[in-house]
């Protein structure tokens, strides 16, 4: 069995698989990739890189987008 | 006759009236207001994505941002560095670069934090950005604002929500008269008629959100503001009468019986 690792999406523990991909857990997650912008430990991620990324343990995403607001 | 154009940053947009699409029931109803507005630009925020919940609604599937201009903000910034980091993902989000600043100060009167909105004014600039700043009715912070290179001078008529209309229309003259910069009052205004005298007292334009959205009704509401900027920019443009004590009566004596 994979070793799992403990991540932060959005403020929220996450257990993934160690090494996941950044591009395979936005697939997973379903996230609509033109719309939304992704940090990474408080860097912003280009887009045309997630699968070049792999995920370490204690990783902290932020996955945003637009919503109301004035 | 020219068209008479709201230019910022050489981009030309229709109408006058901008519009924040908070605080509306639903995303329908918001979408069904801006269009009714007529406004060519909306503001938007960046916040997370609900993971848990895929079947949210997405803004982007209510209101086309290829048709109306998205205008992110920073609305629930309260330093330059929270402000930065939301523009700049803004700007990853789709490549925008028209963006509101805005940096408050207190959670209660939601008056914008001046020092470090200018801060963020510079370096977002800097960075490329075109910044429309929400910002005090203070012509000399205007003016620092205008020499950091703001695409926008957007002073608030009354705080963020209250309703109260343009307290301090002295002020706003003064920072009309300083600046050739597009001036929009952002914040406070209530009802159609604040917008008219904004555009009255020479604004290039209006940013309205809850005045519309909490109206008991939207839509009439979206239409008053639509007219009334329209109407305001018409008096405006057409050099109005000058202000005197006496009457002066408007038929002829000649002929009186």
């Amino acid at each position: 069995m994979k070793k799992k690792i403990k991540i932060k999406i959005n403020g929220k523990i996450n257990k993934i698989d160690d090494k996941t991909k950044l591009s395979d857990l936005v697939k997973n997650l379903k996230v609509p990739l033109k719309k939304v912008a992704i940090e990474l430990n408080r860097e912003i991620v280009d887009k045309k890189n997630l699968n070049k990324i792999n995920l370490k343990v204690n990783d902290k995403i932020e996955i945003v987008h637009f919503i109301g607001g004035g | 006759m020219k068209k008479d154009n709201l230019i910022i940053s050489k981009k030309k947009f229709n109408s006058r009236l901008i519009i924040g699409t908070g605080k509306y029931k639903s995303m329908n109803e918001c979408a069904k207001a801006i269009k009714i507005s007529g406004a060519n630009i909306v503001t938007v925020a960046v916040r997370r994505v609900n993971i848990t919940d895929k079947k949210k609604p997405l803004l982007m599937d209510y209101i086309d941002p290829k048709k109306i201009t998205y205008l992110p903000n920073t609305a629930g910034c309260f330093n330059s560095d929270e402000a930065l980091r939301t523009l700049r993902l803004a700007r990853e989000i789709g490549g925008w670069k028209l963006v509101k600043l805005e940096v408050l100060g207190d959670k209660k009167n939601l008056f914008p934090e001046m020092i470090e909105t200018l801060k963020s004014t510079e370096i977002l600039t800097k960075e490329g950005f075109k910044v429309m700043v929400y910002c005090n009715d203070d012509p000399l912070m205007a003016k620092r604002l205008e020499n950091v290179g703001a695409a926008a001078i957007m002073p608030l008529a009354a705080p963020i929500g209250s309703g109260l209309g343009i307290l301090n229309k002295v002020n706003i003259q003064i920072i009309r008269d300083q600046t050739k910069l597009p001036l929009i009052i952002d914040a406070g205004l209530g009802q159609a008629s604040d917008a008219s005298i904004a555009m009255e007292l020479g604004c290039d334009g209006v940013l309205v959100n809850t005045a519309i959205a909490k109206a008991k009704k939207p839509f009439e509401m979206a239409k008053a503001f639509k007219n009334a900027v329209i109407a305001g920019r018409q008096s405006f443009l057409s050099g109005r009468i000058e202000k005197k004590v006496m009457g002066s009566a408007s038929s002829p004596k000649k002929g009186i019986i």
